[in-house]
């Protein structure tokens, strides 16, 4: 025990040096977390709150000029186009991360049925093509799905695209840029699900009368659902806020919300704007992030799912 | 299949005599024939060579063999989770060796358990009529007379990982019962607990199993579980069955020098030279009762009487103590005669215990004499 003005005991002493250590350590990291993301999180809600100055930059006084912009509201009455972006931004989202399970899910469970030599090669195959810039393969699509080239022929004489058009610019080559670049990153998280996969389990679905398809639901899913949910984070979250590949291949018509939050800062020029088109994006994020917890809760039987 | 476990058992011409306890044995149990059977894993990996057994109706049966000797592919191929390269099976009387998993009435108890973490215990053990598609309401009626058979108490209410070791072991038990399946196949599932609780659920199995009178398939490397449990036994060695009885058979008059050494017998001898029933081992010259043609002399440490001092009779050979292991009920003594080491058992009825460096005189009764082949 230790008394007010008592002389250092070995148990005080080691509580000082348990809290040095603990300063030593912890600063650093939280030092960083501050400066990098704290302050500029609440310098960007500040602009948003501010008004339009002469040259885009954020001025006094406060307002919500830029949220009632964000939700359409200009001079010449209610116009829909940031609605639409943000529902194309959503929507892109979603039918890409949708693409990327369905493609990625036979991917990573056909790798843990190979030989545990091949295993590393294979998922090295799948990760070298994010080791290249994204703006270089997202300029191979462009080169790829031009209209004359021998896909968007194939497409023009399947009568799926207007004559001359092309397959880019349009939202079809966002979706496909989207889902050839966040594939590996859900590859990576439901490999490791697989690869711990419990095939006693499996079994005794099997031996208690549940048919392939049963088997699958009721003893396969539910163990790799952490790896897919962890997988979704990864792709929907970066996905959502997609700049280079809908700038790219989209063209006017693919525009998501993180072509439009970049125009503000740059092109057109509005800060507040811009910072107002982040926030929503950050709360659209929080919204997915929390609906995704519930679904893990549900569906891992009331398990945490670490996101 | 039978309605609900409780029917009365006059409503079932094919139950089985009810002896008192056998209160729930409405059940129709099955025989299994199994023919031919060979398994082959890759290319070089022979798990089973051949294996011919009937598993009669009603019969707690166990495959007993180190690992590696085909017991558990042999419980495998009966589940249809692993499917035969040759052979047949039959059980109750219908060839199923083609029938996948899931159409077969025939249940297993895994080793590790293997219950569903994303579900309650409730949900685990309605698992196999939900997929049967037994309504709702009936299935929550039929868990609860299984947990009150198997007195799970309040344990059906819990989280599968708030279970102890022994509580998954008994929820295990009761998802596979539950369906009233033709043949429970239990894999080694008692191995991961300690002694204690073993040897309690050892006998709580072999209750339930009495009980309802259903055929058990048991797997196991221990001998000495496999004893306790089982109506018969199946010793299997490299792919093949080596001896099939009941456990004193097996134990008492193994048939060759695996399943001696496998039941835990380590006084085996060469007959070196024979005369009618007089053996020549190593120990000298030992009569027996009938010796039959085996090349090696079997000798188990329990028949022998040891007396002090050293006498010349017949079937009596002197022995010089190296060893005693006092064990409170017995006590195991290594003798020397000779160069060759005998080991002896001998009950503690507080006479005297021979020391180590006392000569001794070991009685063989030649009833207890058993010759085996290699």
């Amino acid at each position: 025990m230790s008394y007010p003005g008592a002389v250092p005991t070995a148990r005080s002493r080691a509580m000082v040096r348990e809290t040095r250590h603990l300063l030593f350590t912890v600063t650093p990291g939280a030092l960083w977390i501050f400066i990098f993301l704290v302050l500029p999180s609440a310098y960007l809600m500040g602009v948003a709150f501010m008004t339009n100055g002469p040259y885009g930059l954020p001025q006094m006084p406060l307002s919500l000029d830029s949220f009632e912009r964000l939700a359409g509201v200009g001079f010449l009455g209610w116009s829909p186009g940031n609605l639409y972006t943000l529902l194309r931004s959503l929507w892109q989202t979603l039918v890409s991360t949708l693409l990327v399970v369905i493609i990625a899910y036979p991917v990573a469970y056909y790798i843990t049925t190979c030989r545990e030599k091949w295993r590393p090669i294979l998922l090295l195959l799948v990760v070298v093509p994010s080791w290249t810039n994204q703006v270089i393969r997202a300029f191979g699509w462009m080169n790829l799905l031009a209209p004359g080239t021998p896909l968007s022929s194939l497409a023009e004489s399947l009568g799926l695209v207007a004559p001359n058009m092309g397959l880019y610019p349009s939202n079809f080559a966002v979706t496909l840029g989207l889902i050839y670049n966040f594939l590996p990153f859900m590859v990576l998280p439901l490999y490791a699900a697989f690869e711990k996969l419990d095939t006693a389990q499996v079994q005794a679905a099997q031996d208690l009368y549940a048919s392939p398809v049963r088997a699958f639901w009721h003893a396969v899913f539910p163990q790799t659902l952490p790896g897919l949910l962890a997988g979704t984070v990864l792709v929907a979250i970066p996905a959502f806020g997609m700049y280079v590949i809908p700038e790219l291949l989209g063209g006017g018509k693919g525009m998501m919300l993180g072509n439009l939050v970049a125009n503000q800062f740059a092109g057109s020029s509005n800060w507040p704007l811009g910072a107002a088109g982040a926030i929503l994006m950050l709360i659209a994020t929080f919204i997915g992030l929390f609906a995704m917890r519930r679904i893990g809760k549900r569906l891992g039987g009331g398990e945490e799912v670490v996101i | 299949m039978s309605e609900t476990m409780t029917a009365d058992i006059a409503d079932h011409p094919d139950a089985r005599p009810a002896a008192d306890e056998r209160d729930r044995s409405n059940h129709k149990a099955s025989s299994i024939e199994m023919q031919g059977l060979h398994k082959r894993f890759g290319r070089d990996t022979v798990a089973l060579d051949g294996v011919d057994l009937n598993i009669r109706a009603g019969e707690f049966f166990t495959l007993l063999g180190p690992s590696g000797c085909g017991k558990t592919t042999l419980l495998r191929i009966l589940a249809g989770l692993e499917e035969p390269d040759a052979g047949s099976l039959v059980v109750g009387g219908k060839d199923i060796t083609e029938t996948p998993p899931h159409q077969r009435s025939v249940n297993t108890v895994f080793q590790s358990y293997a219950l569903f973490p994303h579900l309650s215990v409730r949900e685990n053990l309605a698992f196999g009529l939900k997929m049967r598609g037994m309504p709702a309401a009936k299935r929550h009626a039929k868990v609860d007379e299984i947990a009150d058979f198997i007195k799970l108490g309040d344990l059906v209410d819990r989280h599968v990982d708030q279970l102890s070791g022994g509580q998954r072991q008994r929820i295990a038990l009761a998802r596979a019962l539950i369906c009233e399946p033709d043949v429970l196949l239990l894999d080694e599932p008692l191995s991961a607990l300690d002694a204690g609780l073993r040897s309690q659920l050892q006998v709580e199995l072999l209750r339930v199993q009495k009980r309802l009178g259903m055929t058990f398939v048991f797997v196991t490397h221990d001998q000495q579980e496999a004893m306790v449990m089982s109506d018969r036994i199946a010793v299997l060695n490299g792919g093949t069955i080596q001896q099939v009885g009941p456990p004193r058979e097996v134990y008492e008059r193994p048939v060759n020098a695996f399943v001696a050494h496998f039941m835990g017998h380590d006084n085996l001898y060469p007959i070196s030279a024979r005369q009618g029933d007089r053996l020549t081992t190593a120990l000298g010259e030992l009569t027996a009762e009938e010796a039959g043609d085996g090349e090696l002399l079997l000798i188990r440490p329990e028949t022998l009487d040891l007396l002090p001092g050293a006498v010349e009779r017949p079937n009596h050979l002197t022995a010089t103590v190296t060893e005693r292991l006092y064990r409170g009920s017995h006590a195991e003594f290594r003798l020397a005669i000779g160069d060759t080491t005998l080991q002896a058992t001998v009950n503690n009825r507080g006479r005297h215990l021979p020391e180590v460096g006392e000569t001794v005189t070991v009685a063989v009764a030649p009833e207890d004499l058993v010759t085996l082949s290699e």
